[in-house]
């Protein structure tokens, strides 16, 4: 895989060192670089082009004002460009004054527009409405059907008088939806309709009179966050010929970097609601531009990082950890089997530690990790007895020997293991104790961690730095980093600070603060 | 490189746990999640149901992408005729090369195929110096293309097999049309005169088995399901089981989208191809890609061989202003081929691919 911009461009800049002042030249080359970049995450040529003149243009000013550190200046440039196009006004489902509110889906096949409905259809009941979905797909043999899942799992009500497969008019079925919406007294109407292709006229003509049946409040142009150069004029044949209040993006939980959404933005100017992230129902949030654009750039991203933790460790886990660490209770070896399995579930080791602001620099170490490892960490652990387990002082030179031949590997290993957990034991007490993480041992100055480590140092305001605990090993130290990184964002706000939850204006400033906070430590 | 890595990772595992746990103590339950239904019990190797229904004659395979050729066309000119045009002007300046490099990258080909073909068309068209004839630059231009996608490969199906039922399994991300590529598949074999088994093992996505079925149906194949939400392995074990019992010619897998990036999800799939395996060998692997797809088709085709050793590609939604250009990195980088194209909305808008003809039509005046 390509490298990430930040590291790109530190590439090309690292020749102009001595140079004191970049040339047009340079600015060029790092265009290029930049352009590569969002090409290579699909963000469509026009965008690109008009985008690289914005950039270049405030490239050159900041060459002029000579910068310290162009390379991260320009990244961030880049990164605050991203921000203001994907931004925008974000906003809620916009409501009718005089129920019911009319939401037409419209989009690609396969772009996810029935499983949305439901998405929506749920996020709605949540705040007290009740929505209506109708099945206006009478196109895939067996849209309909699976609409009427949908709405049994979301607990809503369905309008479906045709069996679909090709069967029924989906402009008369709107029309009734809104009579029956109506006389049921649903306030919210989600009209599902058939996946078409934006050259396919009679199908066109067909949604824009289901359009003018369904007098919509909301049509959401819903696209798939994999879709390439198309998106487009995918787009902007939707927009021109039917229109489009809002975008939807699906699939995010995927790791297509996304630059569909910079392109959609970009050429229709309308604002981005919602993204859709997960196979369950209520896999779905509001839209963070500024993650997006960490995700366009293939900038480490802790927020996501975070959340797929989330997805991974299961409830009664997070649970009984949460009253562990409010208690200040001890961390046992099999806490530490359960997370290694959680690990495992979220993906490979090499790429959630890439997810790391900061450590681009090691990326072809990290793309050498073996997951097997893992493995044989689990074998030493599962090679205790549960006394063990628990109590790990007890391990003498003799029972890490018979550990060590019950794991097939050898003592040095069983140490290293032992040494690591009380370290990461010290570590979860101190978290316990203070909310954040002020008096952590072993802040060392990590190689490769740039400015980021000595920011990061700066935040966390420790009272008392003891020196005794630095680790000599620089992953571990690395990783220390890297909790106080994660650690930050807990001592910096209340509540659903992270925008995960419940979605809602409350959470909006929090998540467009705390990026804030992780470009510094990228730049 | 040691060790210490995986110590790295745990440990921000351990961070990770924490810090969900702290959220989890902080945020109040909003509310309650609505717990899904559970699903009726519905097991039923289908027989046959026919009785009611009237069964259709599909086309032939043979000369099926002459026919949809137009469409093929109406997807493809700008591509094709975009670059003749560009190229068969007077001076070709470096503005020209912009504009060829603009189209190769709109058809989602990607940064590094673009400068390869550029690369080779500014060489080729050099040797012909000044005197460019359009013919020359149409076959300049007409090797490059086939260069792209290979010819050479060897995109034969295989749906037959000696004593037992070939084996077809389907498999790909959410929303490219697996389901519909393993009807449409379904019925291009029976066009062929082979009698068919489809498994429905995507027991996931709501309502998918049905959407099978009513494939099946209008075909006359017999449709292999399960209860909604079991296990997907046993369906596709049942599904073979059932074809060698009924000595069926070929037995085609239709399996749920799941997203690259879900482990679990992949290993549920090693498993469901590991439990037909010890039955009969599984032939093809097919993965559908969506023309739209960009420049994670390459990602997800990479984790999917992995995974389950993908055999071909299925194209599909070439239909639409979508070049597909990401299967040309695909087919370069893991040596897997093309081997159908889904041009269409029509039952049997799904064609074996044929390099040439596809190039021909591209190109063509």
């Amino acid at each position: 895989m390509f490298a990430n911009l930040s590291d790109r461009l530190a590439g090309t800049f690292k020749g102009l060192r001595g140079k004191g002042r970049l040339s047009e030249a340079d600015i060029d080359a790092t265009v290029l670089d930049i352009r590569t970049a969002l090409l290579e995450a699909d963000v469509a040529v026009p965008v690109v082009r008009a985008f690289t003149a914005i950039v270049k243009e405030r490239a050159l000013a900041a060459a002029a004002s000579g910068a310290l550190n162009p390379a991260q200046q320009i990244v961030k440039i880049v990164h605050e460009e991203l921000v203001t196009i994907l931004g925008g006004e974000a906003r809620p489902i916009r409501l009718a004054k005089q129920p019911p509110t009319v939401i037409v889906l419209a989009g690609l096949q396969g772009a996810g527009k029935t499983t949305l409905a439901g998405k929506l259809a749920l996020q709605l009941k949540g705040q007290g409405h009740t929505p209506l979905l109708v099945a206006a797909d009478l196109q895939r043999p067996n849209a309909v059907d699976q609409l009427r899942v949908m709405a049994e799992r979301a607990g809503v009500a369905i309008f479906a008088p045709e069996p679909g497969n090709g069967v029924g008019d989906p402009v008369r079925v709107t029309k009734d939806a809104r009579a029956f919406a109506v006389q049921k007294q649903h306030d919210v109407v989600i009209v599902d309709t058939a996946g078409r292709l934006a050259i396919d006229a009679e199908l066109m003509q067909q949604l824009r009179e289901v359009k003018a049946a369904a007098e919509p409040d909301e049509t959401l142009f819903v696209v798939d966050a994999m879709i390439g150069q198309d998106a487009v004029r995918t787009a902007e044949e939707f927009m021109q010929s039917v229109g489009f209040d809002g975008i939807v993006l699906t699939k995010l939980d995927g790791d297509a970097r996304g630059g569909a959404a910079l392109s959609v933005k970009g050429i229709t100017g309308k604002p981005i609601l919602f993204a859709s992230v997960g196979e369950k129902l209520s896999d779905f949030e509001v839209f963070h531009p500024d993650r997006m654009a960490s995700r366009i750039l293939d900038m480490g991203d802790m927020l996501t990082l975070i959340e797929q933790a989330e997805r991974a460790f299961d409830a009664e886990q997070t649970e009984r950890m949460a009253k562990k660490v409010a208690q200040g209770e001890d961390f046992t070896l099999d806490d530490f089997l359960e997370q290694m399995q959680a690990v495992k579930k979220m993906g490979s080791l090499g790429k959630i530690l890439g997810m790391l602001p900061g450590m681009g620099d090691m990326k072809a170490q990290l793309d050498q990790v073996d997951d097997k490892d893992l493995d044989r960490v689990a074998a030493i652990i599962q090679s205790m007895t549960p006394g063990e387990r628990g109590d790990p002082k007890i391990l003498n030179g003799s029972r890490r020997l018979r550990i060590a031949k019950g794991a097939g590997t050898t003592v040095t290993e069983v140490n290293g293991l032992v040494d690591r957990f009380a370290q990461a034991q010290k570590m979860m007490k101190q978290m316990g104790r203070g909310g954040g993480m002020p008096g952590m041992p072993g802040m060392g100055g990590m190689p490769g961690m740039g400015g980021g480590a000595k920011k990061s140092k700066g935040k966390s305001q420790g009272p008392s730095k003891s020196k005794k605990g630095r680790s000599g090993n620089p992953a571990k130290r690395a990783d220390q980093e890297a909790g106080l990184s994660v650690a930050a964002p807990i001592t910096s706000g209340p509540g659903s600070m992270l925008g995960i939850g419940s979605p809602g204006p409350a959470d909006n400033p929090a998540v467009l603060e705390l990026p804030d906070e992780l470009k510094r430590l990228l730049g | 490189m040691d060790s210490s890595f995986v110590y790295a990772g745990i440990a921000v595992a351990v961070i990770l746990v924490v810090v969900v746990a702290a959220l989890a103590l902080r945020r109040r339950k909003v509310h309650g999640r609505v717990e899904p239904l559970a699903a009726t019990p519905l097991v039923e190797a289908a027989a046959e149901s026919t009785a009611l229904l009237e069964i259709e004659v599909p086309d032939p395979a043979a000369g099926r992408l002459h026919r949809l050729r137009a469409r093929l066309a109406r997807s493809n000119t700008a591509i094709g005729q975009g670059l003749f045009a560009l190229l068969s002007r007077d001076s070709i300046d470096a503005a020209t090369w912009d504009e060829v490099e603009e189209t190769l990258l709109l058809a989602d080909l990607g940064v590094g195929p673009t400068n390869e073909i550029i690369e080779q068309l500014r060489t080729a068209l050099k040797v012909e110096g000044g005197a460019r004839s359009a013919d020359d630059v149409r076959e300049a231009l007409r090797s490059a293309l086939l260069g792209l996608v290979d010819p050479s490969m060897e995109r034969e199906l295989v749906t037959q097999a000696a004593g037992r039922p070939a084996v077809v399994m389907i498999v790909g991300v959410n929303g490219t049309g697996k389901t519909t590529t393993t009807g449409k598949l379904a019925r291009l074999l029976v066009a062929e005169g082979r009698s068919v088994v489809l498994g429905a093992a995507d027991t996931f996505r709501a309502a998918a088995a049905e959407q099978l079925q009513t494939w099946g149906d209008r075909v006359g194949a017999t449709v292999v399901r399960g209860p909604e939400g079991g296990d997907p392995a046993a369906v596709a074990f049942d599904a073979v089981a059932t074809g060698v019992k009924v000595e069926a010619d070929t037995v085609v897998i239709d399996t749920a989208g799941r997203l690259h990036t879900k482990t679990g999800l992949m290993d549920e799939l090693d498993k469901v191809k590991r439990v037909i395996e010890k039955q009969s060998p599984v032939d093809e692997v097919l993965l559908v890609l969506d023309a739209t797809t960009g420049q994670n088709g390459l990602v997800q085709a990479r984790v999917f061989a992995e995974s389950v050793n993908v055999t071909g590609i299925v194209l599909t939604k070439l239909d639409g202003t979508a070049r597909g250009g990401i299967v040309i990195a695909v087919q370069r980088e893991l040596g897997v081929p093309v081997k159908l194209v889904g041009l269409g909305e029509g039952p049997d808008d799904l064609a074996p691919f044929d390099p040439i003809a596809f190039i021909d039509a591209l190109v063509a005046n």
